[in-house]
């Protein structure tokens, strides 16, 4: 492995010499461009715009929840026949629900987070020039942005959006005629998925390649920092899983197209008889919840590796259970294969397999405790630093417990019966999967930001964005326990039809202030972000006093990270506050040489030259103090 | 001093002055224009009426980013003026860790208040035999998860402000520590097994009911936008269905070749007799549907192409839960609860639980699917293909 590693970075130290004599223009700059650094800011931009696209629509369908019967003229005006008499009509509200879940799952926590992080991370953190292959990198950004157009587009044509949940369930949304959003916005949809896919596969493959193959000397697997311990194992996890949806979706594609019968049968619409025959529409939920579960965790576990990392140099203190907290990322991404069935356990599916699929789930809580535990222990007697990134990878902490113990309900097929599709599912992954992801990967852009853009995020703004934020967060996801708890189903247009739930109205008034606060808070970071871009205050080499490698790299960017050669690892990421060292950290290519006084017999479990060398020094010490 | 550098400070407050008076002075001629063009259309009116609407809003927003901007401003001045005197400038990492330990015991309180408040306005006691064992897991689960809620989110902002940073400390070197995460692997995983195993049997014992087949079988079946009943009639059998056979009068597609099926009823509502064993046969004709009946704890999707099923026995009468929610207008109410098209949220369908004799007057009082009209259509259709009528029959059996 390791004369592997040395003979690549010959290599691309030879091409890098190669690279300055190309001309920088504009184009191969910052449209066109193979850096991996420049990548993640595309991917970054383009998942921040999604996001602000996505956190549009809720609001427009909150709106509509906390008002149904008022009328709002301002509506007509701007969605025109989608809101007769400024009111939204119900099928495009399902289609504001389906493709708000759809961006927020796909383009933002799944390719604006890893698409970010790994991109920005990986080479930085293991000491790569570059990643395995920078044009497929490339390519997998633009396949990504094109994937992004078509969703958006979808607002745009004469049916509207595709309206059948993000979960997309045949056959509403294999026959066109079932609702309006089932007709072309359904079409581009699942194109807009293929090529989603593709960018989502090109991406893991390199992030997978460039971790396994490209370490700097001395980066062995167990002195990775957790991010790109988390990246990586979602990078395989996505490789795995989303081929799964492009077969599940191409068969739809058949279906909706060219009259096959995959996912459907016995089928009378409108009152005309079909002719599918044969088909079952639970295969498609098997298949899509084959990736969609996995898809949860390639959402979650960025997000994990980044609050690990951030919280452990905030702290100033070593991440505590290191190889518990790799190991419980092994175990999930395992185990997140074989837990889809929880998703179905009231479809139709045999009950017997219901019963397993819920011993696999609820094992699956085990890893996920040892990881808050080990966050926990972390935080304890440390000496917190409160960044905004900080808070935010708090937040995320907070978050991922109040979501993730929900999920011990619904895990339990018994307790499901009553809880599926209704607001506690709501709150329960809005919590764990939607705040606890979006909280990492802001924790990740606040303290990353300087690496990125060179210069530092205003502080104070990061504070009232992260509390605006969080607060409001409780107050939206909270009360929709409860609601889930009194039967109300999720992706109904309005409460008025029910006597039983005219009582969660004022509820939902209030959620929707929450909301609409929320928002608000994103104006601070949005502004934040674009100020600190231009005019924020410059960024030292090492703004954080961090241990990884990016830090080590100069402030200036250059094609290949480095200037000359790529510094050499000799210890784990999280040597902070050791004792015996006057600072409180120890970056990674600091040899055990230079630190005699903090050396543990612990650094040099496999390295007996060194634990001769320790013993020796040691000794002397020893003398030495007698001698006194 | 400090608010001396403020007015300092004028270009903000210009800015301020001017967006304000720009703002006021746009409303006022808005105002204007619509009191001289009320001879105009009530359209135009109203138009112009939602803009100043929209524009008293954005007003309004921007007024609070400027009130937190100068706020920030404020604070900066206050800062640099500390610094000047000589005084330690502002801590903000103590304050954020206050702020912590703030909203721990906010958010608990929240919680709380949540909890009895909110938690006061959710579902009855279980309508349905197999509903008590599914609530008895659930309060289980609820009392487990809530203990550890409220220790870790304790622990977790505690610990925040109490290890907050300070320049005589250093922060503890711990690395790892066998003994514990050995401890905190092995306690949620036996919580989880005991969880697990009481869910286990519970779901096995709502759901694995295959081999009895209820005192009373009724058909539902939903398709866009309601949901159709099918009781049995004096011979307790239900007919066959074939989704081929749909026509106007025949909405369900009922193979009317089939003897059970001549009794067979139509009902409005889902009227069920109490202490009875039920089996809802769940049928879909378009697109899935999921029949969810929250008071008795039941769900199940309705799938097209392959009929599923329920068996539950209802315990409480609607009257008898009328006076325990002192709630006179109570219903047990069916829900769709699969996406399933615009009309989604409208599928409902009144359940109600009797006694036996009103059950009983109330079936003897329903009509049978076979109508007369129908009668007549099928007779047309049977002349019509007689002959080869038998063959065509076999074909349609071997499929």
């Amino acid at each position: 492995m390791s004369t592997l590693a040395v003979h690549d970075h010959g290599l691309v130290h030879h091409e890098e010499g190669h690279e300055h004599h190309h001309k920088a223009t504009f184009l191969n700059t910052y449209v066109f461009s193979q850096d991996h650094k420049m990548i993640a800011k595309q991917f970054l931009i383009t998942g921040i715009t999604m996001a602000f696209i996505g956190m549009m629509l809720s609001l427009l369908f909150r709106i509509q929840l906390a008002y149904p019967d008022k009328s709002f003229p301002l509506l007509e005006t701007l969605l025109g026949r989608f809101a007769p008499g400024g009111r939204l009509s119900p099928d495009f509200y399902m289609s504001l629900v389906t493709i708000h879940g759809t961006i927020m799952v796909f383009f933002v926590l799944t390719a604006g987070l890893s698409g970010t992080f790994a991109n920005l991370l990986i080479p930085l953190q293991i000491g790569a020039r570059d990643m395995a292959s920078p044009f497929v990198n490339m390519l997998s950004y633009w396949f990504f942005l094109i994937a992004s157009i078509i969703m958006v587009s979808a607002f745009f044509v004469e049916k509207g959006p595709a309206s059948g949940g993000w979960t997309i369930y045949p056959p509403l949304s294999a026959l066109p005629t079932a609702m309006p959003g089932s007709a072309e916005g359904m079409t581009l949809w699942l194109i807009s998925m293929v090529c989603f896919i593709a960018s989502s596969l090109m991406g893991g493959i390199n992030y997978v390649s460039t971790v396994l193959n490209m370490r700097t000397k001395g980066m062995d697997l167990w002195k990775m920092p957790l991010t790109v311990w988390a990246l990586f194992l979602t990078a395989v996890l996505g490789v795995l899983a989303f081929p799964v949806l492009v077969a599940g979706v191409v068969l739809l594609i058949f279906d909706r197209s060219f009259g096959t019968s995959f996912y459907l049968s016995d089928i009378v619409l409108n009152g005309k008889v079909m002719p599918f025959e044969g088909g079952s529409p639970i295969l498609f939920q098997h298949l899509f919840w084959f990736l969609g579960h996995p898809e949860v965790y390639i959402i979650i576990m960025p997000a994990m590796g980044i609050s690990s990392e951030v919280m452990s140099v905030n702290s100033r203190k070593p991440i505590f259970g290191y190889h518990a907290m790799v190991y419980s990322l092994i175990g999930i991404t395992v185990l997140s294969f074989i837990v889809w069935g929880h998703h179905m356990f009231v479809t139709g599916m045999n009950p017997f397999l219901g019963g397993v699929f819920m011993i696999t789930t609820l094992i699956i809580a085990v890893p996920s405790a040892v990881k808050t535990f080990n966050w926990l222990a972390t935080l304890w007697r440390g000496n917190i630093r409160f960044t905004p990134a900080m808070l935010f990878a708090i937040g995320m902490v907070s978050f991922f417990i109040s979501g993730g113990l929900t999920g011990i309900f619904l895990g339990n097929a018994a307790l499901d019966i009553n809880l599926h599709d209704t607001y506690f599912v709501v709150a329960h992954f809005h919590l764990v999967m939607g705040s606890a992801a979006i909280f990492g990967m802001l924790a990740g852009v606040y303290h990353w930001f300087p690496k990125m853009f060179r210069r530092m995020m205003d502080e104070r703004l990061g504070y009232l964005h992260f509390w605006v934020t969080f607060i409001s967060a409780y107050l939206v996801f909270f009360p929709m326990h409860f609601m889930g708890l009194d039967g109300v189903p999720r992706r109904y247009y309005a409460f008025t039809e029910f006597k039983s739930m005219e009582h969660w109205l004022t509820v939902n008034v209030f959620i929707t202030w929450a909301a609409i606060l929320a928002g608000f808070a994103q104006l601070a970071f949005i502004f934040n972000f674009i100020h600190s871009i231009f005019w924020g205050k410059h960024a030292v080499q090492n703004p954080w006093n961090a241990n990884t490698l990016e830090w080590t790299a100069p402030v200036e960017h250059i094609h290949g990270n480095w200037i000359g050669e790529i510094p050499t690892v000799y210890r784990w990421p999280y040597d902070y506050s050791k004792p015996g060292h006057e600072e409180d950290f120890i970056p990674q290519n600091v040899p055990f040489s230079q630190t005699m006084s903090s050396n543990m017999p612990h650094d040099f479990e496999d390295n007996p030259e060194g634990l001769e060398e320790f013993n020796k020094w040691t000794s002397t010490q020893k003398a030495n103090e007698e001698v006194k | 001093m400090g608010f001396k550098k403020l007015i300092t400070s004028k270009k903000a407050l210009l800015l301020f002055a001017a967006t304000m008076l720009l703002g006021s002075h746009q409303l006022m001629a808005q105002a204007v224009a619509q009191g001289t063009t009320t001879a105009g259309t009530p359209d135009s009116m109203a138009s112009s009426g939602m803009w100043t609407g929209v524009l008293y809003y954005v007003l309004l927003g921007l007024v609070g980013c400027f009130c937190i901007a100068i706020l920030g401003k404020i604070l900066k001045v206050y800062d640099l003026t500390l610094t000047m005197q000589g005084k330690k400038p502002i801590n903000w990492n103590s304050f954020m860790a206050v702020l912590c330990l703030v909203f721990l015991i906010v958010g608990l309180y929240g919680a709380y208040w949540s909890l009895t408040v909110q938690g006061s306005m959710t579902l009855p006691k279980s309508a349905s035999a197999h509903g008590v064992d599914i609530d008895n897991m659930f309060n289980l689960t609820s009392a487990l998860t809530l203990i550890v809620f409220v220790i870790t989110q304790v622990l977790l902002f505690g610990f925040l402000f109490f290890y907050r940073a300070s320049d005589k400390r250093k922060a503890y070197f711990l690395p790892h520590n066998n003994t514990i995460e050995k401890v905190w692997t092995i306690i949620p995983a036996i919580v989880l097994t005991v969880l697990v195993v009481f869910g286990f049997f519970t779901w096995q014992s709502v759901e694995n009911s295959t081999n009895m087949k209820g005192d009373l079988n009724i058909d539902i079946t939903g398709h866009q936008f309601a949901w159709e009943l099918r009781y049995p009639g004096p011979d307790g059998k239900l007919g066959q269905l074939d989704y081929r056979l749909t026509t106007g009068l025949n909405k369900l597609g009922i193979d009317f070749k089939d003897r059970n099926s001549y009794d067979d009823l139509q009902a409005d509502t889902l009227v069920l007799p109490v202490n009875k064993s039920i089996r809802l046969n769940i049928h879909a004709q378009d697109v899935i549907h999921s029949v969810f009946m929250p008071h008795f704890r039941l769900q199940q999707n309705a799938v097209p192409g392959l009929p599923t099923y329920f068996k539950f026995v209802p315990t409480v009468t609607t009257d008898q839960m009328r006076s325990e929610t002192n709630n006179p207008k109570f219903e047990y109410l069916l829900y769709c609860n699969k996406i399933c098209g615009g009309i989604h949220y409208n599928m409902q369908k009144v359940v109600r639980v009797v006694s036996e004799s009103e059950y009983q007057d109330w079936i003897a009082k329903q009509k049978p699917y076979l109508t007369d009209q129908l009668k007549q259509q099928l007779k047309v259709a049977a002349a019509k293909s007689s002959p080869g009528s038998l063959s065509s029959n076999k074909l349609a059996l071997n499929n």
